[in-house]
């Protein structure tokens, strides 16, 4: 297998943009990477998309040459990925498994998710087809309801508290609010997120990420090569994708994910690190409590220790180990489609040098998370400097 | 049908087609044969440990309550 590296990236600001469509926001991060890794649309040899639920949200499917030839990558392999909201994880997953295997040498991956033009019930109602819609689904589960069950699962066994899962949405917040491109550039008060609007008990709304539109691409090749492209290149050291039962009443142990855990180990050993080497990381924190299992999962902490971990201030943005300096899912934005590439671009940023206000000192070797579901889908990617 | 509450929630913003129903109460139980169910709750609110039974189906979804 050939090493492979990241070699330019582009993000769309997240938000609420009624102008905007599906595919130019596809066709602006796209744009964006290559011109950031100077390379032309036709040098492109394959596009991996993510995208969680074009169709149900725009009624638009083939999406990946739909976006391509908008971009002008052209004649070549367009392919959508869709695993939930680590829909692009897993593009850039196969996309990575494809270069290192000598298939390609360029390979543009992107993702997109273009949620704001319907109301938040139909939202909720599309988001639930993530779960088992024969099971859980028909039975009134949203996806807020099947995090909230995990919340109070983990609350049960570990004593995890309501501050504890407010002091993730209040850093997270303290972080975007540095993040030009987040979609909520608010800083909350433990209070206020104490207090928010209940939404599935014990998870208020500032447990929740947000629903927003917009678009991230990364551009790999062989490390190898990179040097003709960037002088930054960030390589990819360890990278996994695993799985599990969509339902989340056929999981033994809902307070983990054990998809997770599986997919870190695989991507520990590959880059021949530890949960302790990792200095910074963006996890996948749809909701609160997300976050908290994920630190555990990743084995930064023991099991139960995520709660007390974050209260504590460790994973600010000055603390041990700073988690989710983007502002997270909850203050960046959750495009679900969009979100795995972008944790892989906020990473990258940050071991270039040039996340800005939010650039953490220890930037040489970073982990992103990328969850699909109540845990059906992982992806784990460790990047470092080369 | 019995079981034990194994973990529970109330939905208050619903999907679509259950806007009337909300809030609701929805809970895994864990059933006796060592399979869990998700399920809806009738009457009294559940927490995590409660022995409860099936009390009916509606459209398919299953309502249990405390016993």
């Amino acid at each position: 297998m050939r090493a492979v590296a990241v070699i330019g990236i582009g993000k769309t600001a997240f938000g609420a943009f009624a102008d905007r469509d599906l595919r130019s926001l596809a066709v602006e991060a796209g744009l964006a990477c290559l011109a950031d890794a100077h390379v032309s649309p036709s040098k492109v040899e394959a596009f991996y998309l993510g995208n969680f639920a074009g169709p149900s949200f725009v009624g638009q499917n083939h999406l990946a040459p739909y976006i391509a030839g908008a971009m002008g990558v052209e004649h070549v392999p367009c392919t959508r990925f869709e695993a939930a909201c680590a829909s692009s994880g897993s593009a850039f997953f196969h996309a990575v498994s494809s270069v290192a295997a000598g298939m390609y040498d360029l390979v543009l991956v992107g993702g997109v998710e273009k949620m704001t033009s319907q109301t938040t019930p139909k939202v909720t109602e599309i988001l639930a087809g993530a779960g088992d819609m024969s099971g859980e689904g028909c039975a009134g589960a949203t996806f807020p309801a099947l995090f909230a069950m995990i919340a109070r699962r983990h609350m049960y066994q570990y004593g995890t508290t309501r501050e504890q899962l407010a002091a993730v949405a209040v850093k997270n917040h303290a972080n975007g609010a540095k993040n030009p491109q987040a979609h909520m550039r608010k800083i909350i008060t433990m209070e206020q997120a104490l207090n928010g609007k209940p939404i599935a008990d014990p998870l208020t709304v500032y447990d929740c990420s947000l629903v927003s539109d917009g678009a991230a691409a990364v551009l790999i090749c062989p490390l190898e090569r990179a040097s003709e492209f960037t002088s930054k290149p960030v390589v990819v050291k360890g990278l996994a994708q695993t799985s599990d039962h969509v339902a989340l009443d056929e999981k033994d142990d809902i307070t983990t994910f054990r998809a997770v855990k599986e997919a870190a180990q695989k991507a520990y050993k590959m880059a021949g690190v530890t949960a302790s080497d990792i200095q910074f990381a963006e996890l996948h924190d749809c909701f609160t409590i997300a976050e908290i299992v994920a630190t555990e999962d990743l084995g930064f902490v023991e099991k139960g220790g995520g709660g007390p971990y974050v209260l504590a201030g460790k994973t600010c943005l000055h603390g041990e180990r700073p988690i989710n300096t983007s502002g997270g899912l909850k203050s960046k934005g959750h495009p679900v489609g969009a979100t795995g590439v972008a944790q892989i671009c906020d990473v990258v940023l940050q071991i270039r040098g040039e996340a800005g206000e939010r650039q953490v000192a220890r930037n040489h070797l970073g982990l992103a998370q990328n969850l699909g579901g109540s845990g059906a889908t992982a992806v784990v990617t460790i990047l470092g400097a080369a | 049908m019995k079981g034990v509450i194994y973990t529970e929630t109330v939905v208050f913003a619903p999907p679509e087609q259950f806007a009337a129903d909300a809030p609701y109460q929805l809970v895994i139980v864990a059933l006796e044969d060592g399979k869990r169910l998700t399920a809806r709750v009738l009457g009294e609110r559940v927490t995590i440990g409660d022995a409860v039974e099936l009390a009916e189906s509606r459209n398919g979804i299953p309502f249990f309550h405390k016993t």
